[in-house]
C-alpha cells in the first residue's frame, strides 16, 4: 500500500505547488493524478520517486517510509514513464528495456529473457530488440518506455502524462494496452493527466488537484455523479468538451479559399461558377469583399424558377468566425449547429476564408499520417470551392 | 632543392617522429585532464562558466611567452613543453566537453535519474557515450592546435620540426623552413585524419542512426 500522509511542496518563501496531500493508494490500484497546468499534480508525482525532495509530509511504501531509504535505492524499486519518453538514444531497445536489470547486477540470461517477455506483451516483434531508438516510431517508443518502467519487476509505476504527446489514434491504442498490463499485472499505478477522458476511462481512483490541494479523490463513478463542488464540474465538463481536438491554434491555419461571386452578378453567373467548381454553396461579397451572405443549390433551384435576382433569393442569416478564433469554437458549431461550412472573416467583415467539413478531414489526417508520408492535396480547383 | 632533401631526409623524417610524439603525449595528457574535469563542470552551469572564461583568458597568453615561463618552474627539455602544451590544448577540449554535456536532451537525463541511477552511473553511461561527438570535435581541433604549436616548443629545446624551422630563420635558408612547415602540416592532417577513425570506432552506434 502506498500512503500518503500532508505532503507538502513549498518553493521559494511562500508559493505551495502541494499542499497538505494526504491520500491512500490500495495495492494494485490505478490512480490518475489530474488537474489544471500548476495544480501541482506533477510535483505530487515526483515526490514519490523523490526526484523532488518532499518540503514536509510522509510517504510510505508497504510501512516503509521513503524518506529513510536511499534515493537512488527507491527509484529502482518504483517504475517511471516520462511524457517525453527518454529512451538513451546511444543504447539498443533491448538495453534500454533492462536498464534498472542492469543496475540491480541481474545475470545476463535473466535480462535476456525479461526483454524477450517485456516485448511481446507491448505487442512489438523481438527483433526490435536490437534496434536502436531513432529507428521506433513514437508511439513504439512510448511502448519501450513503459516496458522499461516494469522490467524490475516494480509493484509502482509512475506515469507522468504518459500519453500526452501522441497523436489521438496511437494514445488510445496505448491507453488499451496499458490498462490490459495493469489488470494482467495487478501493479499499483500512479499516472499524471490532463484529460478527463483519459482519467476516466483508465483510472479506479481519480485524484483531482487544484493549486496544490486534493479537490476531490473518488472513483470515476462517483465523482460524475456527485462532483464535489463547481470546480470540479467544470473541469469535467471542460475537459470532456476539449478532448480530442486537433492541435491548431487559430482558423486561419484550416481555412481554404472560397469561392465568391459579387452581389450584382447574375444569378447564372452564379450558376455557371459552381458548375464549373462542382460546388454547391457560394458566398456572396461586394466590391470591397466584405461578406454579405451565401446562396446554396436549394435557393438557386427557387430563384430560377422564380426568375428572381441573386440579391433578392440570397441568405443573408449566415454564421461567421473571426479570423482569430480558434479552430475548436468552429468545429464545435460545424458540429453542434450542423452547417457544413463557416466563413472566416476579418474584424471589418472583410471574407478571407472558409472552414469546411472537407477541411476538418484534412487536418485530422494531417495531425495522424502527416508526418509518415507526404500528404497529397486534393485538387486545386476543389479546393477553392465549397465541398460537400 | 633535391640536394637538400637528399642530405636531410634523415634528419627531417627523425624530427618528424620526434614532433608527432610529442604532439600525441601532450594531446593525451590534456585529454585526460580535460574530458573528466568538463563531465563534472558541466554539472554545475555557473562554475563552469566560471571556469571556461578564466581558461580562455588565460588561452590568450603567448604560446612562445608560455613556453618562456616554463623554464625557470621545468628547465628546458621534453618535459615542460609537453606540460605548457598540454595545458594549452586544455581549453578546447574542456569547452567541448561541457557544452557537449549540457546540451544533452533533459528527458534522457531525466530517464536515467529516475531509472535509479547514480551521479557516475549517469556520467559513464549517459553524459559521456552522448557527449562523445562533440568531444570528438574538440580533440580533432585540439590534435591540428598542438601539433602546429609543437614547432615552437622546440624553442625551449623540445625538438621536434621547430629545429629546422628556427635553423632556417637563422641561416636564413627559406628551403628549411618551407620544408619543415610542409611537414608540420602533413602530420597536422594525418592526425586528424587518424583521430576521425577513432570518431568513427568510438561514437556510439545509435547516435549515428537517423530515420
Amino acid at each position: 500500500m502506498l500512503s500518503i500522509k500532508g505532503l507538502t511542496k513549498v518553493y521559494g518563501r511562500k508559493t505551495k505547488a502541494v499542499d497538505n496531500l494526504s491520500i491512500e493508494i490500495e495495492d494494485g490500484e490505478f490512480v490518475a493524478f489530474i488537474g489544471t497546468s500548476g495544480s501541482g499534480k506533477t510535483t505530487a508525482l515526483r515526490m514519490l520517486n523523490r526526484m523532488i525532495e518532499p518540503t514536509d509530509g510522509v510517504v510510505t511504501i508497504n510501512g516503509m517510509e521513503t524518506k529513510k531509504m536511499d534515493p537512488v535505492e527507491l527509484r529502482r524499486k518504483i517504475g517511471y514513464v516520462l511524457q517525453q519518453v527518454g529512451l538513451l538514444p546511444h543504447m539498443t531497445i533491448k538495453e534500454n528495456i533492462v536498464l534498472v536489470p542492469k543496475l540491480l547486477k541481474w545475470p545476463q540470461e535473466r535480462k535476456d529473457e525479461k526483454a524477450k517477455e517485456l516485448i511481446k506483451l507491448v505487442d512489438l516483434p523481438e527483433s526490435f530488440l536490437d534496434r536502436y531508438p531513432s529507428e521506433l516510431s513514437g508511439g513504439q517508443q512510448q511502448r519501450i518506455g513503459v516496458v522499461r518502467a516494469l522490467a524490475a519487476e516494480q509493484d509502482i509505476i509512475l506515469m507522468d502524462e504518459p500519453f500526452g504527446a501522441l497523436d489521438p489514434i496511437t494514445r488510445d491504442t496505448l491507453q488499451d494496452l496499458v490498462k490490459e498490463l495493469q489488470k494482467k499485472l495487478g501493479k499499483t499505478f500512479v499516472f499524471v493527466t490532463h484529460d478527463m477522458d483519459e482519467a476516466i476511462k483508465l483510472a479506479d481512483k481519480i485524484c483531482i488537484m487544484s493549486h496544490g490541494k486534493v479537490v476531490q479523490y473518488d472513483t470515476p463513478d462517483n465523482i460524475l455523479k456527485n462532483p464535489a463542488n463547481d470546480f470540479v464540474r467544470d473541469f469535467i465538463g471542460e475537459n470532456r468538451l476539449i478532448q480530442d481536438r486537433p492541435n491548431m491554434k487559430t482558423v486561419e491555419k484550416a481555412m481554404i479559399i472560397p469561392k465568391t461571386v459579387n452581389i450584382d452578378d447574375s444569378l447564372d453567373h452564379a450558376v455557371s461558377i459552381m458548375r464549373e467548381y462542382r460546388i454547391d454553396t457560394i458566398l456572396i461579397t461586394n466590391k470591397s469583399q466584405k461578406l454579405l451572405g451565401y446562396l446554396d443549390i436549394e435557393d438557386i433551384k427557387e430563384g430560377v424558377r422564380k426568375k428572381a435576382e441573386l440579391i433578392d433569393i440570397m441568405q443573408r442569416d449566415i454564421y461567421r468566425v473571426n479570423i482569430n478564433s480558434k479552430l475548436q469554437d468552429s468545429v464545435r458549431t460545424i458540429l453542434k449547429r450542423n452547417v457544413r461550412n463557416v466563413p472566416v472573416v476579418e474584424d471589418d467583415n472583410k471574407l478571407v476564408g472558409l472552414i469546411t467539413r472537407a477541411s476538418l478531414v484534412d487536418i485530422v489526417y494531417d495531425s495522424i499520417w502527416g508526418d509518415d508520408e507526404e500528404v497529397q492535396t486534393s485538387d486545386p480547383s476543389k479546393d477553392i470551392g465549397v465541398d460537400i | 632543392m633535391i640536394q637538400f632533401l637528399n642530405e636531410n631526409a634523415a634528419g627531417l623524417f627523425e624530427k618528424s617522429i620526434e614532433h608527432f610524439f610529442i604532439s600525441m603525449i601532450s594531446l593525451g595528457i590534456g585529454i585526460l585532464i580535460a574530458v573528466p574535469i568538463g563531465l563534472f563542470l558541466a554539472k554545475n552551469k555557473r562554475l563552469s562558466n566560471m571556469v571556461l572564461t578564466t581558461a580562455g583568458v588565460l588561452q590568450t597568453v603567448p604560446t612562445i611567452a608560455l613556453l618562456a615561463l616554463m623554464i625557470p618552474l621545468f628547465g628546458v627539455g621534453k618535459t615542460p613543453a609537453i606540460i605548457a602544451l598540454s595545458v594549452y590544448i586544455l581549453l578546447p577540449i574542456l569547452n567541448n566537453t561541457v557544452i557537449g554535456v549540457q546540451n544533452i536532451d533533459s528527458n534522457v537525463k531525466e530517464a536515467g535519474k529516475s531509472m535509479g541511477m547514480t551521479n557516475f552511473q549517469m556520467m559513464k553511461s549517459i553524459d559521456l557515450p552522448l557527449a562523445l561527438p562533440l568531444i570528438m570535435s574538440g580533440i580533432r581541433l585540439a590534435s591540428v592546435y598542438v601539433i602546429s604549436w609543437a614547432t615552437l616548443a622546440s624553442y625551449i629545446g623540445a625538438g621536434g620540426l621547430g629545429d629546422f624551422v628556427f635553423n632556417g630563420l637563422n641561416l636564413y635558408d627559406p628551403l628549411m623552413i618551407v620544408s619543415a612547415a610542409v611537414l608540420v602540416t602533413a602530420l597536422a592532417l594525418i592526425a586528424d585524419y587518424l583521430l576521425s577513425l577513432v570518431e568513427k570506432m568510438t561514437i556510439p552506434k545509435g547516435l549515428k542512426i537517423s530515420r
